[in-house]
This record gives structure tokens, C-alpha cells and sequence, in this order.
């Protein structure tokens, strides 16, 4: 039987609100070099939380890169597959850095903060490719790791907007989906997004780390929200149909078969990197395919799993496979080849110690309902 | 850490309840499951396979599987004999392994066939765990 993991790890960076986390009991977890809470509770318990009301995240462990100066648009177009320059300030966009392959090396979220100032959002574990990417142009731009001096806190559920409303007390969750505002919490300025990888309405925080632990005690010691560890924000992204680095987005993925070729802009003023190499592949049908699978019993689908069509051909393999809470089912996102990608299909699923029967299905599994806002 | 006192448990976190007879005695009928420990460190389980009615298990030998969110574990027969009844309840519903695992969270029961196994009490048990 596992033990919960020690957090033995000393090389492990801790976020600030790592106290909070302790304080709370939470089981921590190296995660992109980070020591990161996986859950202070139970898992289904804040996955439900977050569909039902809502939860709070610590998200410190995210890159944070701000880029400015008179070309820091040009910078970021020559960059990521999507058009920033386009971008309007107080907008954000999630899109891709791709390698000369056109093989994904990390998916970002870019905020324009002013119209010489973005915010590149990058996972963890990808932020020295990230930082050398931004870092290659030749006009002058400048490029600074803002990760050890901030915080990410997201708030994530249905009833967030009110929350977040009254934490900051000014109305910012009328806000559009992908914008960002300025807002001020204890003091100090903070951007207040509505982003997030739940599915849910949410907010994300970014703040300086030295108002973080206020912040988070106010939502979670005083309005008592749950906090949420990173093992629900995956089941909850499962649902939600989002892909995660490292398992459904990889060098060896092309933005084509992750179904990300729409953050594709063909007709910007500069190149980026992967053009040549994705514009060969633009017209030409993908040979695999991201799928959704729901497994007929409630064993997990693990990662790596093989997939097969029922006849024993092998079509493909498991990427993140986790039980959905919410959908009430196991649940997993697969790369399958075009012929057994159409919903519907059965097909099975080789866990190791059993073979497991599973369906194909679009994405998302999960779809909140809009006609409350 | 919740380890009620009329039950025996095992070094593998199984508890055993006897319904009838002594657990020592061939022909004891007792009821088998994990014990709260075993469930919070595995966290949500999601997935039980318990053993198949009539069917014979031994001592220390695995019988069926808990699967976590994050873990696959082997479940462990603390007694040899042979299944009488197995919780469907249970296999309908993993999460009451972690919610009520003395009560609903049961998994089967068996008839001893051989007193071939060294129980824990609940004083040892408590020992064993709380470290």
C-alpha cells in the first residue's frame, strides 16, 4: 500500500503559502520541481466542491514572465503559433510553443497588461524552454522571471464570481472570459483574470507573494472555502476535455492531432518556430487523433495504457486517464489512429492486470450549464 | 484514527469482525474489510473487486484489488476459507470504503477453514499504526 509522501524533497522550491498547506494537513507533492499540495482531503470532495460551489487553488508553482518593452508584441508573434500582437489589452490567449518540427514544447496562457506589457502564464516544468524561447529574438525586449516574487491563486466554481467580488470588493467578475483587470487586494496591486482549467467559471489571481497568505487565509479561514489540491484540478481538467503538458501535449504532437490547430495564425508579419514544418502539415489529415474514452466499469484507464479496436488491432494509447466525478465514470483522453476516432466506437483498454471495455467520445465529457449567468 | 475494539486486524490493514463462533475456530463465519487507515492513505478508492462467492481463499494471499485515484493495491484474504457472501453494495460504490469502512464499506465474508493465522487486537493494531 502507498504511504502518503513524505515532503523529504529538499531541493523542491516551496510557493509562500506553504505553511497554509501544512497547516491544513494537505498530502504534498513534488510537481515541476515544485513541492505542491495533491490534496488536503479527499479528492471527490473538492472535485465536487468546485462543480457545486467553489474551490480555491494554489497555483504558485506556474511560470510567471513578463515581457516588455516597444517590441515585446513582435517578440511573443515571433514566438508562440498564436497572433499577441493582435491581442487587445486586458485580453488573454492560450497558445503553443512549438519546436522546428512543429512538435509542442509547452501551452501558455499570454495576458496583455498594457501595450508594451504582457504576461506569459507557462507550466513549471517547461520554464527554462519557455525563457530561452522568449529570449532568442534580436530586438530589444526585456524578459523577466517574475515567479519567485508572485502568487497564483485561482477560484474556481459557480459561485466564484460573488466571491471574488466580495473578497476584492469592487465587481470584477462581470468581467469577459479570457480578460484581466487591475484590482487592489491589501494594499497592493493585483490582476484579477477570469481564466481557469476546471470547466467551471472561475478567476485567477496574480499576486505578490508577500499579500498571498492574507489573501488565502481570507478565502479559506474566513469564508471557509475549500482548497483544492492538483490531483482534482486534473480530474476536474479530464472533464473538462483540457489537455495537460507532458501528457496529451509533447514534442512528439503535432497542434493538429492535440485538435489545437486553430491557435495556429498563418498570416502574421513574423515567423515563429515550427511554421515551415506545421504549414507542410496544415492540409494534410492527422494519422492520430485526440479522443475521449469512457471506461464501462470504474477502473482508472492509467496513463500509457494500450488501446485496441475489438478485433486486437492496436489504434493507440492512453494520455491522462482518471474517475470523473461529476460524470460518474472512469475516464480518459487517448491519441487513437483516424479509423477508430469517430464517437461511439467500443474499443479496449489494456490496464496491465486486466483489459478493460471503454467507448469513444467527443470532447468534453463535462459542459457546465450557462443560463445562470 | 478510528479502530474499533471488537474487531481483529491484520499487519496489511485488514479488519475481521466474527458473526459467529471464534475466528480461531474452523467453521467461524467473519466479515472482512480495510481498515480506515488503509483507506485514508490510499485516498478515494474508485474501484473494488472483491472475491467471487464459493470461491476459496488463503491466508495471506491476494483475493481481490482496491484501486485509488492515484494506486492499484491487492486486497489480502486475512483468513483461508471458503466466501459466503461478497458486498455488492460496496462494488456499486467504492467511496464507502472510505466514508463507513467498518460498517457499509464491508467487503465479504467467510467461513474459516484452518485457524492458520496470527490476528492483530485493536490495542496491537493501534500500535502498529500510530506512528
Amino acid at each position: 500500500m502507498d504511504q502518503p509522501s513524505a515532503n523529504t524533497h529538499t531541493d523542491l522550491r516551496l510557493t509562500a503559502l506553504h505553511q497554509q498547506h501544512r497547516a491544513l494537513g494537505a498530502h504534498m507533492a513534488p510537481f515541476g520541481g515544485w513541492s505542491m499540495p495533491l490534496r488536503y482531503s479527499s479528492e471527490r470532495t473538492e472535485h465536487l466542491a468546485v462543480r457545486d460551489t467553489c474551490g480555491v487553488f494554489d497555483l504558485s508553482h506556474m511560470t510567471q514572465i513578463t515581457v516588455s518593452g516597444q517590441h515585446a508584441a513582435e517578440r511573443l508573434d515571433s514566438t508562440f503559433v498564436g497572433a499577441l500582437s493582435r491581442l487587445a489589452v486586458g485580453r488573454a490567449k492560450y497558445t503553443l510553443l512549438c519546436d522546428d518540427d512543429g512538435g509542442v514544447l509547452d501551452d501558455v496562457v499570454v495576458y496583455r497588461l498594457a501595450i508594451d506589457q504582457f504576461l506569459v502564464v507557462a507550466n513549471a516544468i517547461n520554464r527554462p524552454v519557455v525563457i530561452a524561447a522568449l529570449n532568442g529574438g534580436s530586438d530589444r525586449c526585456e524578459i523577466v522571471d517574475v515567479t519567485a516574487d508572485r502568487c497564483l491563486i485561482a477560484i474556481q466554481g459557480p459561485a466564484s464570481g460573488a466571491v471574488v467580488d466580495d473578497l476584492l470588493g469592487s465587481p470584477i467578475s462581470s468581467i469577459r472570459y479570457y480578460s484581466a483587470t487591475q484590482a487592489m487586494f491589501g494594499g497592493a496591486p493585483i490582476l484579477a483574470a477570469r481564466t481557469g482549467y476546471t470547466g467551471e467559471l472561475g478567476f485567477e489571481l496574480y499576486v505578490p507573494a508577500s499579500v498571498a497568505p492574507r489573501l488565502w487565509q481570507q478565502l479559506v479561514d474566513e469564508r471557509g472555502i475549500i482548497p483544492v489540491g492538483l490531483a482534482a484540478r486534473d480530474s476536474l481538467r479530464l472533464e473538462a476535455g483540457m489537455h495537460l503538458y507532458g501528457h496529451e501535449l509533447t514534442p512528439e504532437v503535432s497542434p493538429f492531432e492535440a485538435g489545437l490547430g486553430r491557435t495556429i495564425s498563418w498570416d502574421k508579419q513574423v515567423s515563429f518556430p515550427g511554421e515551415p514544418a506545421l504549414r507542410l502539415n496544415a492540409d494534410v489529415a492527422p494519422t492520430k487523433k485526440l479522443v475521449g474514452l469512457i471506461a464501462e466499469r470504474q477502473r482508472v484507464l492509467r496513463t500509457g495504457s494500450v488501446v485496441r479496436s475489438p478485433d486486437g488491432t492496436e489504434v493507440g494509447h492512453v494520455t491522462s486517464g482518471a474517475f470523473g466525478f461529476t460524470v460518474g465514470a472512469s475516464l480518459a483522453l487517448a491519441y487513437v489512429s483516424e479509423s477508430a476516432a469517430a464517437p461511439g466506437l467500443e474499443v479496449q483498454v489494456d490496464v496491465g492486470r486486466s483489459v478493460e471495455s471503454a467507448h469513444t467520445t467527443s470532447l468534453p465529457f463535462y459542459a457546465r450549464s450557462k443560463g445562470s449567468e | 484514527m478510528n479502530v474499533p475494539d471488537e474487531n481483529r486486524y491484520t499487519t496489511q490493514h485488514e479488519w475481521v469482525r466474527v458473526l459467529a463462533g471464534e475466528e480461531t475456530a474452523v467453521g467461524a463465519r467473519c466479515r472482512v474489510g480495510i481498515t480506515e487507515f488503509a483507506g485514508t492513505a490510499l485516498g478515494d478508492v474508485v474501484f473494488v473487486e472483491v472475491p467471487a462467492v464459493g470461491s476459496v481463499v488463503r491466508a495471506g494471499e491476494t483475493c481481490g484489488e482496491i484501486e485509488s485515484t492515484k494506486s492499484v493495491s491487492d486486497l489480502f484474504s486475512p483468513l483461508s476459507g471458503t466466501v459466503l457472501s461478497a458486498n455488492e453494495i460496496v462494488v456499486q460504490d467504492p467511496s464507502l470504503i472510505n466514508s463507513d469502512p467498518y460498517g457499509l464499506g464491508w467487503l465479504f465474508e467467510l467461513e474459516v477453514s484452518s485457524p492458520d493465522h496470527d490476528l492483530l487486537t485493536a490495542s496491537q493494531y493501534r500500535d502498529l499504526v500510530d506512528t
